[in-house]
């Protein structure tokens, strides 16, 4: 870690100027991210500018039939909050599968969407990484990579986004309203992380200056078919080797309207609009899941040790899709899976 | 790891000499006691409680948030201390494993802990006490399933997860049948 | 003189119970001294080469460093190898911290940063900047198996493979039903709760007080003294705690070197605590490479029995373990053939890590029976009963004691092994297989010499010690039950201590044979001071006690009473009075018989059960009920012994199921090294976990009965699991862990 000055102001504006006026500022709310990857010496900010305590981003309010998340309301809240619980059901189911409670207790919704990847190369300073040291090259593609990307990768970088609440919120098509120099702005969820390609370095379209300040919900939460399933290398407090939210609209047995999002596979929470395409409409069968994962995953490609996330995502998504049609949601704390 | 890079060049590093060590002046509840306190703004709240104020009790197992040795009670939610700046814990209310007993009296997390000898060498127990009174606050546990699920989060290498159930069973029975 | 057995055999809780609950007890890196200073150690990035420059200007200008110490300025410290070796130290030559520039394993400490507070010490050390010059490395076992050697010399206290038997390769070739295939289990790390940590207490003039991480503070004790050439008498070493260590605190680690060396550098107290990801740059489990055959006859009855290991060790040091022995004794076999070799790799030397070598060995052998049985339509159970072993065909001794049948059936009725379908894939509910595993457990009952000290004062309290460790077996917890019930005391009129380096020599604390060893010299000592109490009270004026001989007393409530007519005593204070003392305190010394280990051979056995479920599209497993019925003599706390026996268990699941160590070969570097990405269990991970134990008279190889629990829970966990989700599933997983992709088809 090397020394840093802090400082906490008072609005967001101000917060914003702040790291505007300095190359080598960073915002800092939970902390669970950003102080564990500076103890490893991966994130070196020399100024950290506190948003954690903002006035009137902690709420979570009625917004246009759906819910408007403060950036600062902490994963804990959020996943027990009533109107989540009821309405966006997967999304409390998400955010319950990850982490800790100590965790989630202290990590803000804005921070969530910011995690960086866990490649065991990123936060290992005494190897090269694209990522962490852009053109040092990428040791993961013919190395350890177990839990690596499968979809969307690069040349440069196969690196996974770790979230489970963000694979929820590309389900749910959120929105993400942030703050920069110039103005409020809102990013569609699924612009708002970006794949490696070229620069792996980045993460996310949101500029360094720019403040995440809430995440809107549309209305529809799919709470009757929904499931958030993970599958991991413990039962719990272990980042998803593979993880699928599925939500649809049934009408009988057909499918009106479907969304799948997966986790642990890309650089983002992975959507297939041609895959969700193909479910519309159709019959909610494991035959047309199957059709479905297979189009999701034409594209896929193993790297040695995470070759089998393939054949896993294959059998998570069929599943996910199963448990959603039938309305039995994969439970967090019965790790039987449904 | 504290290593240096592998290859010469990387992660060029601002130098020392140019980093501002302006410290800030904090006002923390610790175990009912208020006290102002300088801290450096690197300090975590681990650190604070561990080597300034002497307050060993809390764990450093991982200092990354990994295994939860270092949980403590803030503003009565469980955190990992590790991950905490304590400057941005200004005006907080913690509450430490050496808070808990009261006039020499066990918290009945504690006294169940002993009585189902939920712990072996004891490096972990500070951190799955406090997430035990955390656990039971919050109210979301209702079974063994949900119990194990809600303590996932405290890491306890000699395997005494079996015991600590028990334990936390045993207290939540104490406090009248289910926690909610 | 009969002893009192109110504690011994009685579920007590633990006495350090409320030191640990209260946060009160001290680890190592919690100690104070005036002027502490903090080191923060610098880890290299590359396997093997050396290191061509070192850069710590930047460093040292960060406001509270006081000295950097690397390879070009350390002082010096003893010059041959033999000075470095501790006591359970493989042989070789072991490592030196900043000896010199050369880079011998990835992770190695190549500079340590000391300064006034830890975070002045943490942010310095990221600004050191080293440049190393690579040499060509290999950290892959698999391309080393050619240059695999016997080594050359024998680790004390490790039996090498005992010599053939039979013909193992003629009754192979013979036998109608053969098994034979390769095994392995990934390496893994100790990971103990508590980072190994050391603080040194300079006290002036040289002298040092150590709070170090140690299973045994005579070990370090040892160790410092030799390296750095210090008189015995300036050093004491306390371990009052050990925040777990499962063998990773055996030998000193090179905190402890880093830490005295600036102390006596700087002439200040200095503490050094590694950090998570550096728990990963010291010993392991080593990577094991194994072949097992079995031969048998269509009864089940084996034939032959051949198995091969070939483990990985450091360029520095031979680090051996017992990996095939246990096939030679497990089960009855007249034709053996055991094969044990090293290769080396470039990684420090690997670890002692609980029960060192038996759950690789037994994951081999339980896993091949288990396909034997399959192969024959045999029960697994019945196959294990059909060869069950009367004697230790190893060395041809009779066991001490041996109540492994009454394990398997007790076991087997807890767990409802009756009802099990032989089939594979039989068994199911909703999407998930069911599948029921067993196998047998085995590890050494051994006994060490040790020496104990009782001292009993008038008012009827009594101090034992030894220097003894508890890692959190419960050694005070058990040592005061002894010391209670020598005399009829109350457990809280009972004070043990141990973790000090000045109090009476005992063994490291590992092996499992510390309630033998340090228990056995504790009774002594308090047997020692009875006896002389009894002697006193004998010559007291009108003494009730005046014709009566040793056998006919009893020690109980602060008293010495007849045995016929309790209400003849002399109280403790009396007899002190009557001796013209206030205090008794006397040491002794106890020591294995050597006559009784001469024709015995004493170990623990377990029989343990495990129901898994699979889910049979996505392959992931669930351990849902463990039964592990122990054989392991007399159980001096049901309690405690409960705890040790679920925690081996649930090393056991880890090693079956999420722990492994993961090696980039081009790098020569674990990647894993952190408790997000190296899968310790979790408490969702475990559930149900019943411990029985069974009866067993053992009365030949130390004086209390007892055999050890430290590391039987873990023997045959692994292969249990994967002969359960063999059973779920019909795949036979030979290489540990069974994650989520190897039952994936």
């Amino acid at each position: 870690m090397i020394r840093f000055s802090y400082s906490r102001p008072g609005a967001v504006g101000e917060a914003v100027q702040a790291v505007q006026a300095d190359a080598g500022a960073k915002f800092i709310a939970g902390g669970t991210n950003l102080v564990d990857l500076m103890k490893y010496d991966v994130e070196r900010p020399r100024r950290l500018v506190d948003v954690g305590a903002l006035p009137g981003l902690d709420r979570i309010e009625e917004a246009d039939g759906g819910l408007r998340i403060g950036a600062l309301v902490t994963n804990s809240a959020l996943a027990y909050d009533a109107r989540i619980e009821q309405r966006y059901p997967l999304l409390a189911r998400a955010i319950l599968s990850g982490a800790s409670p100590q965790l989630r207790n202290a990590a803000t919704t804005g921070g969530n969407l910011l995690q960086r990847t866990r490649c065991y190369y990123f936060y290992d300073t005494g190897t090269p990484c694209n990522k962490r040291e852009p053109g040092t090259g990428c040791p993961a593609i013919n190395g350890v990579n177990r839990i690596h990307a499968i979809l969307g990768t690069s040349e440069h970088c196969i690196a996974t986004h770790p979230s489970d609440m963000c694979v929820a919120l590309a389900a749910l098509e959120a929105t993400v309203e942030v703050t920069g120099p110039q103005g409020e702005r809102s990013i569609a969820f699924a612009d708002f992380h970006r794949l490696p390609g070229e620069h792996p370095e980045i993460d996310t379209t949101l500029a360094p200056d720019e403040i995440i300040t809430a995440v809107r919900l549309p209305p529809q939460g799919f709470a009757t078919h929904h499931t958030y399933l993970k599958l991991r290398d413990r039962q719990s407090y272990a980042f998803a080797l593979v993880s699928v939210a599925a939500v649809l609209e049934m009408e009988g047995d057909t499918i009106r309207e479907a969304r799948l999002a997966l986790g642990g596979v890309a650089h983002k929470p992975w959507r297939d609009p041609a895959a969700e395409a193909l479910l519309r409409g159709g019959p909610a069968t494991r035959e047309r899941f199957a059709e479905a994962a297979a189009l999701i995953l034409q594209a896929a490609r193993g790297y040695g040790d995470n070759s089998f996330k393939i054949e896993l995502a294959r059998r998570a998504i069929v599943r996910a899709l199963s448990q959603a049609a039938a309305g039995t949601p994969q439970p967090v704390a019965d790790k039987r899976i449904a | 790891m504290p290593v240096n890079p592998a290859t010469p060049g990387v992660a060029a590093a601002p130098s020392a000499g140019s980093s501002p060590v302006a410290h800030h002046t904090i006002t923390l509840t610790v175990n009912g006691t208020q006290r102002r306190m300088e801290v450096a703004p690197w300090t975590t709240l681990l650190d604070l409680l561990r080597e300034q104020m002497e307050l060993t009790g809390t764990k450093k197992g991982c200092d990354h948030g990994q295994c939860g040795a270092c949980t403590v009670l803030v503003n009565g939610q469980r955190i990992n201390s590790c991950l905490a700046l304590a400057v941005s814990k200004d005006g907080a209310e913690v509450v430490t494993v050496e808070g808990l007993a009261m006039d020499g009296t066990l918290h009945p997390v504690q006294a169940a802990f002993i009585e189902q000898d939920a712990f072996q060498c004891g490096y972990c127990t500070p951190g799955q006490i406090c997430s035990a009174v955390g656990l039971l606050k919050e109210g979301h546990a209702r079974n063994a399933d949900e119990i194990r699920e809600l303590m996932s989060g405290n890491i306890c290498r000699c395997g005494a997860y079996p015991n600590i159930v028990a334990a936390i069973e045993q207290a939540m029975q104490q406090a009248g049948g289910s926690a909610r | 003189m009969p002893n009192n057995e109110t504690h011994f055999g009685a579920p007590r809780s633990r006495v350090d119970g409320r030191l640990k609950v209260t946060g009160a007890a001290k680890y190592a890196g919690e100690f104070i001294a005036p002027d502490l200073a903090h080191g923060y150690v610098v880890s290299g990035a590359i396997a093997k080469g050396r290191i061509a420059a070192i850069d710590t200007a930047e460093a040292e200008k960060v406001p509270g460093v006081l000295r950097i110490f690397t390879h070009r300025n350390r002082p010096t410290t003893a010059w041959l190898n033999r000075s470095y070796r501790d006591a359970v130290a493989p042989p070789g030559a072991p490592f030196r911290p900043l000896y010199d520039e050369n880079i011998v394993y990835s992770g190695q400490p190549v500079a340590l940063v000391v300064a006034e507070s830890f975070e002045a010490a943490r942010d310095a050390a990221a600004l050191v900047r080293v440049t190393y010059e690579s040499a060509p490395h290999e950290t892959n076992l698999r391309n080393r198996l050619a240059e695999a050697y016997v080594p050359p010399k024998e680790r004390a206290g490790i039996d090498p493979p005992p010599n053939p038997r039979g013909d193992a390769g003629a009754a192979y070739a013979a036998a109608p039903a053969k098994v034979e295939s390769g095994y392995h289990v990934a390496p893994e790390h100790h990971n103990p709760m508590e980072p190994h940590a050391s603080t040194v207490v300079w006290e002036g003039d040289g002298k040092l007080i150590i709070h170090d991480k140690i299973q045994g503070a005579q070990n370090t004790h040892d160790y410092v003294t030799s390296v750095f050439s210090l008189p015995q008498k300036d050093v004491r070493v306390l371990s009052p705690f050990v925040g777990g260590a499962f063998g990773s605190g055996l030998r000193p680690q090179y905190q402890l070197f880093l830490a005295v060396m600036a102390s006596l550098e700087l002439k200040r107290s200095v503490r050094v605590v590694l950090t998570r990801d550096q728990m990963f740059t010291f010993g392991y489990r080593p990577d094991t490479i194994q072949t097992l055959a079995l031969g048998a006859n269509p009864d089940g009855r084996l034939q032959a029995i051949r198995h091969e290991a070939i483990a990985g060790t450091s360029p520095f040091e031979d680090y051996q373990e017992v990996v095939v022995n246990w096939s030679g004794l497990a089960y009855h076999c007249d034709n053996v053939d055991l094969k044990y070799r090293l290769a080396k790799i470039d990684t420090y030397t690997p670890l002692d890590m609980r029960a060192p070598g038996a759950p690789l060995g037994m994951f081999a052998l339980e896993s091949g029976m288990d396909e034997l049985a399959h192969a024959l339509k045999l029960d697994p159970l019945e196959l294990r009963l059909r060869n069950y072993a009367e004697m230790d065909q190893n060395t041809g001794k009779q066991f001490s004691s041996k109540e492994l049948r009454a394990a398997y059936q007790l076991g087997a009725e807890r767990f409802g092994w009756a009802r099990r379908n032989p089939a594979p894939r039989s068994m199911r509910e909703g999407h998930e297989l069911i599948g029921w595993g067993m196998a047998t457990g085995v590890w050494e009952a051994g006994m060490q010499q040790a020496s104990a000290r009782a001292t009993l004062t008038a008012d009827g309290r009594l101090e034992v010690a030894t220097a003894t460790a508890d890692i959190g077996t419960g050694t005070y917890t058990i040592l005061t039950q002894i010391g209670a019930d020598a005399f009829g005391l109350r457990m809280e009129d009972v004070t043990a201590r141990i973790g000090d380096s000045s109090l009476p020599a005992s063994p490291i604390e590992g092996g499992s044979w510390t309630a033998a060893s340090a228990g056995s010299a504790v009774q002594a000592a308090c047997y020692a001071v009875r006896e002389t109490l009894f002697r006193y009270a004998r010559r007291m004026e009108n003494s009730p006690l005046a014709n009566a001989d040793s056998d006919h007393v009893l020690f109980a409530e602060g008293r010495i009473a007849l045995l016929n007519d309790p209400s003849r005593f002399v109280t403790i204070a009396d007899a002190m009075r009557a001796g013209g003392v206030d205090r008794i305190e006397q040491e002794e010394t106890t020591a294995p018989d050597k006559g009784a280990l001469s024709r015995f051979s004493p170990y623990t056995h377990a029989a343990v059960f495990v129901e898994v479920r699979v889910d049979e599209e996505l392959g992931a497993v669930r351990v849902t009920r463990v039964v592990d019925a122990i054989a392991a003599g007399r159980i001096i706390n049901p309690k405690t012994a409960r705890s040790q026996i679920i925690g081996g268990v649930v090393f056991g699941l880890g090693m079956a199921l999420t722990e492994e160590s993961m090696l980039d070969h081009r790098l020569g570097r674990f990647m894993n090294h952190n408790l997000a990405e190296y899968h310790v269990p979790a408490n969702a991970d475990i559930r149900e976990i019943d411990v029985l134990f069974v009866e067993e008279d053992e009365n030949r190889t130390n004086p209390l009965g007892v055999k050890g629990l430290g590391e039987i829970g873990i023997v045959g966990t692994a292969a249990a699991v994967a002969n359960a989700v063999f059973h779920a599933t019909g795949k036979r997983i030979r290489e540990l862990p069974i994650t989520i992709d190897k039952l994936l088809d």
